[in-house]
C-alpha cells in the first residue's frame, strides 16, 4: 500500500519534471523561432538584392537623387530624404503634444472628464489609419492647398510631405498618448507624496520627478510612434503626392521609402534590377528599424539607470 | 513639562467618497507638543496615515476626498488660509512608509529642496547644507563620495535616512513621519530610530508606527486612533502604564483585533480592512 503510493507520486514526479523539461524547450524555441525568423527575412531580401548591388555602386544609389527603373536609374536619395522629413516632422508636431496631452490625463484630469478624454483617446489609436487618409483627402489636403501654404507663399496642391506628417502626427500622437499615461499612472504615489511633501508645486514634481521616473517608458512610447511613422505606408501613400525628386519645401511633393515600394511595385516588379531594387529599399527599411531598436535599448537602460527611483 | 502645541487638529474629518464610502476619520482633535516626540499607533487602516497626511493636506493628492474641520500650525489654519499649500508643506514635512528616492542623484535628492525654495547664496552653501543634512541623519560617512551616484541605488535603510534627510534640509517645523521603519531590517530600523531621537531636539515630530515596542522606545506622546477616532492621549508613561480607557488597556495587551461596530452604517465587511 505505502510502496504503491510512493511509487505512484514517483511517477507524478517524473511526469512533472517531463513537462518542466518540455514546456522549457517549448519556450527556448518561441524565442529562438523570433530570432531565425529575422535572420531569414534579412537574408531573403539580402539574397534578392544581389542583382542590383553587384550592378551598381552602393554609395552611388544612395546619393543620386536620379529615380527612373524604366532607365536603369536607381538613385534612392528623394525617398530617403522623404522618408526623414516626414518622421522629423511627424515627430516634432506629435511628440510635445503627445506628452503634454499624457501629462494632462495622468496627472490633471479627474473622474468624468479622465475617463472621457482618455477613452476617446483608445478610440483614435485604434482606428485603421486608411480613414485618417482618407479624411485627410477631404479635409486637410484642402486646407494645406488652399490656405496654409498660400500664407507661407508657398504654392502647392495640398498632397506632399508637410500634410502626411500632419495627419501620421494624428495617427501616432493617441498610441504616444496612452502609453506615456501608462508609465506615469504606475508610478508609486510616495514619488509624488515625497515631492509634494517637501513643499514642491505640482508642476514642479512633475517637471523635476515623474517625467524622469517615467521616462523610460515615455521614451519608449515615443520611439514605438517613430517606428509607425517610419514605417508607414498607406497614409502616405494616400497623400505624399508619389513624385520622386528632393522635395524642395515642406509642402512639396516626395515620396517614402515604403511609398517607393508600394507605388513601383505592380508594374516594374517585371524588370529584374526593378525588383531588386524594390527589395533592397526593404532590406534598408528593415536595417534601420533594427539598428534604431537596438540603440534605444542600450539608452533605456542608461535612462532607467540614472533615473531609477 | 514646559511644553507648548505646534500643531493642533480640531475636529478633523475625512471622508473617501470614491467607490464605496469610507469615513476614515471622524472628527478628530489631537494637540501635538513642540519638540516632542508624538507616536500614533491603532490598528492596521484604522486612519492613521489619512490623519498624517491630512496634517499638511497631503491626501489632497486623491481624488474623491472630502474633509472638514481644521488643523492650526501654531496659530496658523492650514486648511483656512490664503497661503499657498506648498508654503505650509514646506513648513510640515512628509516622509512616506515606503524608502523613496527621488529619481536624481544623491546629492540631488537632498538638495532637492532647497533648489526649489532657491534658500542658498551659492554652490559652496549648497554643498554645505547637503553636508550637514547628510551628517545629521548619520548618512554622511557611508555616500561622502558617491554623492553623483542614483539615489535609489542605496539600501533601503540608507534610502530612508535620505529621505529624512531631504525632508529636514527645507527645515521644516514639524516632520511627519509614517511608518517610516516598517519596511526597514532590525538593524537599519535601529539608526533610523536613533536619528530620530536625535531629531526631536530641534523639531516637533510626529510619527505613525503599528509597533507598540516602538512607541514605548522612543516616543513622549501617543495618541491611540481607533476606527477613525481618537481613544486616547497620553503621555507615554501614562499610556502604557496606566491607560485611562478600556480599549487602550485591551490593545496593549495584545487585543488587536478590531471590532466593528454592528450599527454603524458604513463598517466595512470584512474583519480587518486592507492596509493601504
Ligand atoms: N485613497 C483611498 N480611497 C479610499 N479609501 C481609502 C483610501 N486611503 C485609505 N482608505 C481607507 O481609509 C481607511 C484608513 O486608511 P489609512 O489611513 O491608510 O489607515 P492606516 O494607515 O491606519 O492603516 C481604511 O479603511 C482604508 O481602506
Ligand atoms: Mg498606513
Amino acid at each position: 500500500m505505502g510502496g504503491s503510493t510512493d511509487s505512484g507520486s514517483q511517477n507524478r514526479l517524473g511526469r512533472r519534471l517531463l513537462t518542466e523539461r518540455v514546456s522549457g524547450y517549448w519556450l527556448q524555441g518561441a524565442g529562438y523561432f523570433a530570432i531565425v525568423l529575422f535572420a531569414l527575412i534579412v537574408l531573403a531580401l539580402l539574397y534578392q538584392s544581389l542583382p542590383l548591388l553587384s550592378e551598381y555602386s552602393l554609395v552611388q544609389m544612395l546619393t543620386s537623387s536620379n529615380w527612373d527603373p524604366a532607365q536603369n536609374q536607381f538613385g534612392f536619395l528623394p525617398a530617403i530624404v522623404g522618408t526623414v522629413y516626414v518622421t522629423a516632422l511627424t515627430m516634432i508636431m506629435g511628440t510635445p503634444i503627445a506628452i503634454l496631452a499624457a501629462i494632462y490625463i495622468a496627472e490633471y484630469a479627474e473622474g468624468r472628464t479622465k475617463t472621457l478624454v482618455s477613452s476617446f483617446i483608445d478610440v483614435l489609436a485604434a482606428i485603421p489609419s486608411v480613414i485618417f487618409g482618407l479624411v485627410a483627402l477631404i479635409v486637410v489636403v484642402p486646407f494645406v492647398g488652399d490656405y496654409l501654404a498660400p500664407a507661407v507663399g508657398s504654392s502647392a496642391t495640398g498632397l506632399g510631405i508637410f500634410t502626411v506628417s500632419l495627419v501620421m502626427a494624428i495617427v501616432v500622437t493617441p498610441f504616444m498618448i496612452s502609453l506615456s499615461v501608462e508609465s506615469l499612472e504606475a508610478l508609486p504615489d510616495e514619488l509624488r507624496e515625497s515631492s509634494l511633501g517637501v513643499g514642491a508645486t505640482k508642476w514642479e514634481t512633475i517637471r523635476i520627478v515623474l517625467l524622469r521616473a517615467a521616462g523610460p517608458g515615455i521614451f519608449s512610447a515615443v520611439l514605438l510612434g517613430f517606428g509607425r511613422v517610419f514605417g508607414a505606408t498607406i497614409v502616405p501613400a494616400m497623400l505624399i503626392g508619389g513624385q520622386t525628386h528632393l522635395p524642395s519645401s515642406p509642402f512639396a511633393t516626395g515620396q517614402t521609402l515604403p511609398t517607393l515600394i508600394v507605388n513601383d511595385f505592380g508594374e516594374l516588379m517585371s524588370l529584374p534590377l526593378t525588383q531588386s531594387a524594390l527589395i533592397f529599399v526593404g532590406l534598408m527599411l528593415i536595417v534601420v528599424v533594427w539598428l534604431f531598436n537596438f540603440s534605444a535599448m542600450i539608452l533605456r537602460q542608461r535612462l532607467q539607470q540614472r533615473w531609477q527611483f | 513639562m514646559t511644553t507648548n502645541t505646534a500643531l493642533t487638529t480640531k475636529d478633523l474629518s475625512v471622508t473617501y467618497v470614491g467607490d464605496r464610502e469610507v469615513e476614515a476619520l471622524k472628527g478628530v482633535s489631537i494637540d501635538f507638543s513642540a519638540n516632542q516626540l508624538s507616536a500614533i499607533i491603532g490598528p492596521s487602516g484604522c486612519g492613521k496615515s489619512t490623519l498624517l497626511k491630512s496634517l499638511n493636506r497631503l491626501h489632497e493628492i486623491q481624488p474623491n476626498v472630502e474633509i472638514s474641520g481644521d488643523v492650526h500650525l501654531g496659530d496658523q489654519s492650514v486648511y483656512n488660509t490664503d497661503e499657498p499649500v506648498p508654503k505650509l508643506r514646506k513648513r510640515i514635512g512628509y516622509v512616506p512608509q515606503t524608502p523613496t528616492a527621488l529619481p536624481l542623484s544623491i546629492y540631488e535628492n537632498v538638495a532637492y529642496g532647497v533648489k526649489l525654495h532657491g534658500e542658498y547664496d551659492s554652490k559652496n552653501e549648497l554643498d554645505a547644507l547637503v553636508e550637514s543634512y547628510l551628517q545629521k541623519v548619520n548618512l554622511w560617512d557611508e555616500v561622502e563620495d558617491r554623492l553623483e551616484t542614483p539615489g535609489a541605488e542605496l539600501s533601503t535603510g540608507q534610502i530612508q535616512r535620505l529621505c529624512l534627510a531631504r525632508s529636514l534640509a527645507v527645515e521644516p517645523d514639524v516632520l511627519l513621519c509614517d511608518e517610516v521603519t516598517s519596511a526597514l531590517d532590525p538593524i537599519s530600523a535601529e539608526s533610523v530610530e536613533e536619528t530620530l531621537v536625535d531629531l526631536k531636539e530641534e523639531y516637533t515630530i510626529i510619527m505613525v508606527t503599528h509597533s507598540m515596542e516602538q512607541a514605548q522606545r522612543i516616543a513622549d506622546d501617543v495618541v491611540f486612533l481607533y476606527l477613525g477616532e481618537v481613544i486616547e492621549e497620553n503621555d507615554v508613561q501614562t499610556f502604557f502604564q496606566n491607560p485611562e480607557k478600556e480599549r487602550t488597556k485591551k490593545f496593549i495587551d495584545g487585543d488587536t483585533i478590531v471590532e466593528y461596530d454592528e450599527s454603524d452604517d458604513d463598517s466595512p465587511s470584512e474583519a480587518v480592512p486592507a492596509e493601504r
